[in-house]
């Protein structure tokens, strides 16, 4: 009786204590909601937009020193509409049109982009161990306790009074107003809200900016749960969001709300009890300390698995989609005979001269960063089956490709094993793990899909690497985890050069590999699956087969790559290679430079790997002026840059869908025809 | 006299690098109707949308009452509040917006919170079928309905110019005759028509002038009573159907 009691006095004080940053979590989710109900735009960048208002407010209130109130209305409701707007004008509203994922993959560019570009454009950097005040006074030292088992203190009062009213105002809105439902109606078809007489672009400007003020909002209040202030915080607060909107399959407010106070709820009760049932049970230790962080992406990932009405959701279509020009082929097709030729020769020329300059002049240095140009190329390559040929984006690239390295990593540190044999079984491995994620993520399709591998991806992350078997543990900690080069009778791969050698047979091997499955019965069926679902299903084209076939052969090949990479580096470096975070970074460099093409995948590598000593540390341009010590002063530039452009970039993509080297190819394709055409009709 | 309600002059447009008119010029008049025929795939539906504002043109301009339009990409709005309304061919209405949302959308913004309920009986009176039906979601609509729908939010206001495409597209013939009596009651009232059909009888019985559409140019333009002729000699090549 005495333990029923104490078992529910603490069920009762955990739901107390989740209350308030469930109050959050609810804000959050609808002003995710909100965005995507009213533009379509699945916003991952949402918790990038949260960070800089609570970034700006302790900038304006701990170093400037302003009042509570003054550095509020600068942060949350100066700035963080702002933003929104600025992101809608610039950004969101020329591509209304475009497909849910391009969107999301600009939302991604936007989520690393937008948190670098305000620091360094306000000066800001996240001081640790200085917390955020909350938005009250003396919100942290005053308590209350209204049923004598949790104290509330003031800033958790102002996140649940805050909540409240947020969404009793967009009740309202939605309800009563005119402008609630033009934004219902903006989101399914801009054009046919145009006809009746409505300005579609103030409303969807007035949802960004309302949207992005529940953001910024949301972003103060929470700040003060945090050690510091840090983007990666906030990009797991958009992730909870997600959790708690995907209860309400993203367009019921009510349900969102429910959605954030639930995990609010099971949050803090996991937390209650889970550590108590360890103490008893140690097999569940590894899980309790691993699982808490990693809580929102399991539960994210349950709900899109087992719930079976997220899958069957479809993209509301816009009747008057007809109006936009179909989508363009792509340029190799339309290009002239000749041109062809002389692309091929260039292609053959400049490969030559780079491989030659690379095996003679290169130091080091150069030498490796070509390697890791060429082996990121191949993992690229994977992201060339999944979204060029199946048209869906996979965002565990980084985890099948850590697969693949552990798996060198293990073998060789357990069993001596050659790593060249050690990597196909990675990437065999790697398969098996693609293709049995496949099974359940499959049938959820477009930015659900995504959003799946997404969680994925962050729970190996959180719990897997930490057991020893795949991240090695202590072991790892002592000594890394180390990688031998391969060796093949009297070719020791120890050697830059020879290890340069296998990376391009492997791109090659692989390259051929793609070819031959876009032009085989997958990737034709693969295409007619991109095309339209309904009308391939009805000539009998199942969906199934190919996808898990792509999803496999996707995983093997990043698996393959990952193993190379921790080889070419005798390490797997997981944080710094393989990290979810760097398959977002690697997503959005294919798709945006061109992920239906190898070329595309290429150029994506190269890209990668050397923009950053290339142009950031004035490498090229030392070599142009002939001397390090003649570059100007303000070389080498920050690597921050790098995440500037990079956000910039995803920002191109969102004009140009087809991918950025696509489109310039087709644009100097059609000059140069029109350029051969004109001198033909001449002759 | 005063300047047209709308006036194309040698527009050029179509979708990427694929070009559907080939420099159109046309002229609707205050309470003037004008029927649009041609073959399928000549060039009607493009040019509803360019005269309604969806579609910009790539060469050429736009008046609407004698002043040139600015060719922002979307601004259809501007269209609709200078009284040229549009409705578009097949399938459009709102699917997840409730059948009364979808017509309180067009008509809160015509006639007010205060007129609001006048407009929708109005049009629940003209398709009482939709009155059934006002709660449910659009999108489940069966095809006739649908029509139906989209016609009620531009018949019950009434334009000063209503561009139409093939409006009787799926209607039964019942349905078809009680849509063409509305037309030309709001002809009555002083509506310019701009109507592009399938069914040329109804329209040149309904219009004053019909131009006819081949390739996206227009080869014959002139009075209905002589297009009748000139149709019936054409009749092959444009496919248009009495
Ligand atoms: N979104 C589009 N993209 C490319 N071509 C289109 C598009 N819409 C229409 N077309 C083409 O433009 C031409 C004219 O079409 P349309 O104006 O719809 O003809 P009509 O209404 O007279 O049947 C046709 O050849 C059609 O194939
Ligand atoms: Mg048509």
């Amino acid at each position: 009786m005495i333990l029923a009691s104490g078992f529910f006095e603490d069920l009762f004080r955990g739901l107390l204590q989740g209350t308030p940053p469930g109050a959050v979590y609810a804000l959050i989710a609808l002003g995710f909601v909100l965005t995507y109900k009213t533009s379509g735009v699945f916003n991952l960048a949402f918790g990038a937009q949260a960070y800089i208002s609570a970034a700006m407010y302790f900038k304006a209130h701990s170093v400037w020193g302003w009042p509570k109130w003054a550095a509020l209305l600068v942060s949350v409701f100066v700035l963080a509409p702002l933003v929104g707007l600025v992101l809608e004008r610039a950004i969101f509203r020329h591509l209304r049109t475009a497909s849910a994922v391009s969107k999301l993959v600009v939302t991604i560019g936007l989520s690393v982009a937008l948190p670098e570009i305000f620091n360094w454009a306000a000066r800001f950097s996240a001081v640790a161990g200085r917390q955020i005040t909350g938005i009250v006074p003396d919100g942290a030292g005053v308590y209350y306790d209204p049923f004598g088992v949790y104290r509330f203190n003031r800033d958790e009062l102002a996140m649940m009074a805050v909540a409240l009213a947020g969404t009793l105002l967009l009740a309202a809105l939605f309800r009563f107003t005119m402008m609630g439902l033009s934004m219902r109606a903006v989101v399914e078809s801009p054009r046919m809200t145009e006809l009746s007489g409505i300005n579609a672009n103030r409303v969807s400007a007035f949802a960004w900016a309302l949207s992005s003020t529940f953001a910024g909002m949301a972003g103060v209040l929470i700040a003060p749960r945090f050690n510091s202030l840090s983007s990666g915080d906030y990009f797991t607060l958009v992730i909870i969001a997600v959790a708690a909107a995907a209860t309400g399959l993203l367009v019921s407010l009510p349900r969102a709300l429910l959605g954030g106070l639930g995990l609010g709820w099971f949050i803090a009760v996991f937390n209650t009890f889970l550590p108590g049932l360890a103490d008893d049970h140690t097999w569940l230790r590894p899980f309790q300390e691993n699982l808490t962080p990693s809580l929102p992406f399991v539960v994210l990932f349950a709900i899109l698995v087992l719930w079976r009405a997220v899958g069957r959701q479809r993209e509301a279509s816009d009747p008057l989609a007809g109006v936009d020009p179909p989508p363009p082929a792509l340029a190799a097709l339309e290009r002239h005979p000749k041109l062809t030729l002389f692309t091929r020769l260039f292609g053959v020329f400049f490969v030559t001269v780079v491989g030659l300059v690379v095996w003679f002049r290169a130091d080091v240095l150069w030498m490796s960063l070509v390697t890791k140009a060429v082996i990121i190329a191949l993992i690229y390559l994977s992201v060339t089956v999944i979204t060029g040929m199946g048209g869906q984006i996979s965002l565990c690239q980084g985890t099948f490709a850590a697969i693949g390295g552990f798996t060198v990593f293990q073998m060789a540190d357990r069993f001596n094993m050659s790593v060249l044999a050690a990597a196909l079984i990675g990437a065999a491995l790697a398969a098996v793990v693609g293709a049995l994620l496949s099974l359940p993520v499959l049938r959820l399709g477009g930015v659900w899909l995504a959003i799946a591998t997404l969680a994925f991806a962050f729970f190996f992350d959180a719990v897997m690497v930490k057991f020893s078997w795949v991240g090695g543990g202590s072991t790892a900690l002592l000594t890394g985890t180390q990688v031998p080069r391969p060796l093949i009778g009297p070719i020791d791969f120890a050697s830059d050069r020879a290890f340069l050698v296998l990376a391009v047979v492997a791109l090659v091997v692989v390259s051929v590999v793609v070819i031959q499955l876009r032009e085989g019965t997958i990737g034709r069926t693969l295409a007619a699956l991109r095309g339209s679902e309904v009308a391939a299903a009805s000539i009998g084209i199942s969906a199934a087969r190919a996808r898990i076939v792509a999803f496999a052969v996707s995983a093997a090949i990043a698996g393959l790559g990952g193993a190379l990479l921790a080889m070419h580096q005798q390490n797997v470096n997981y944080a710094l290679n393989f990290a979810p975070v760097v398959a977002l970074f690697w997503l959005v460099v294919v798709v945006a430079l061109g992920a239906r093409t190898v070329e595309g995948a290429i150029q994506a590598g190269a890209a990668f790997a050397l923009f950053e000593p290339l142009i950031l540390q004035g490498e090229l341009l030392g070599w142009i002026v002939r001397g390090e010590e003649r570059l100007p002063e303000f070389f080498p530039l920050s690597g921050n840059w790098r995440l500037i452009l990079f956000g910039l970039m995803a920002m191109q993509f969102a004009r140009h869908p087809e991918g950025l080297v696509e489109h310039g190819k087709r644009r100097s394709a059609t000059r140069i025809n029109r350029w051969l055409e004109s001198r033909e009709a001449r002759a | 006299m005063s300047a047209p309600i709308l006036e194309l002059r040698d527009v050029e447009a179509g979708y990427g690098p694929f070009r559907a008119l080939f420099g159109v010029s046309l002229v609707v008049g205050a309470g003037e109707a004008v029927a649009l025929v041609g073959a399928n795939g000549a060039g009607k539906t493009t040019l509803a949308r360019v005269a309604s504002g969806l579609l910009a043109p790539s060469a050429g301009s736009v008046h609407i009452d004698g002043s040139e339009t600015d060719q922002g990409s979307l601004s259809a709005w501007r269209f609709v509040q200078a009284g040229v309304m549009h409705a578009p061919e097949g399938r459009s209405v709102f699917a997840t917006l409730s059948v009364q949302d979808n017509l309180a959308l067009s008509f809160q913004r015509a006639f007010g919170r205060a007129g609001l309920a006048d407009a929708l009986d109005r049009a629940y009176e003209l398709f009482p079928r939709l009155g059934e039906r006002r709660g449910q979601m659009a999108g489940t609509l069966s095809g006739g309905e649908q029509r139906m729908l989209s016609l009620a939010r531009v018949l019950v206001e009434s334009p000063r110019l209503l561009i139409a495409d093939e409006l009787s597209l799926g209607l039964a013939p019942m349905v078809v005759d009680q849509v063409f009596e509305t037309l030309s009651h709001i002809r009555a009232t002083g509506t310019a028509l701009l109507i592009v059909e399938q069914q040329v009888g109804h329209a040149l019985e309904l219009c004053d002038r019909a131009a006819v559409l081949e390739h996206g140019l227009i080869t014959w333009h002139g009075p209905t009573n002589e297009a009748g002729a000139v149709l019936e000699s054409r009749l092959f090549e444009t496919g248009a159907t009495r």
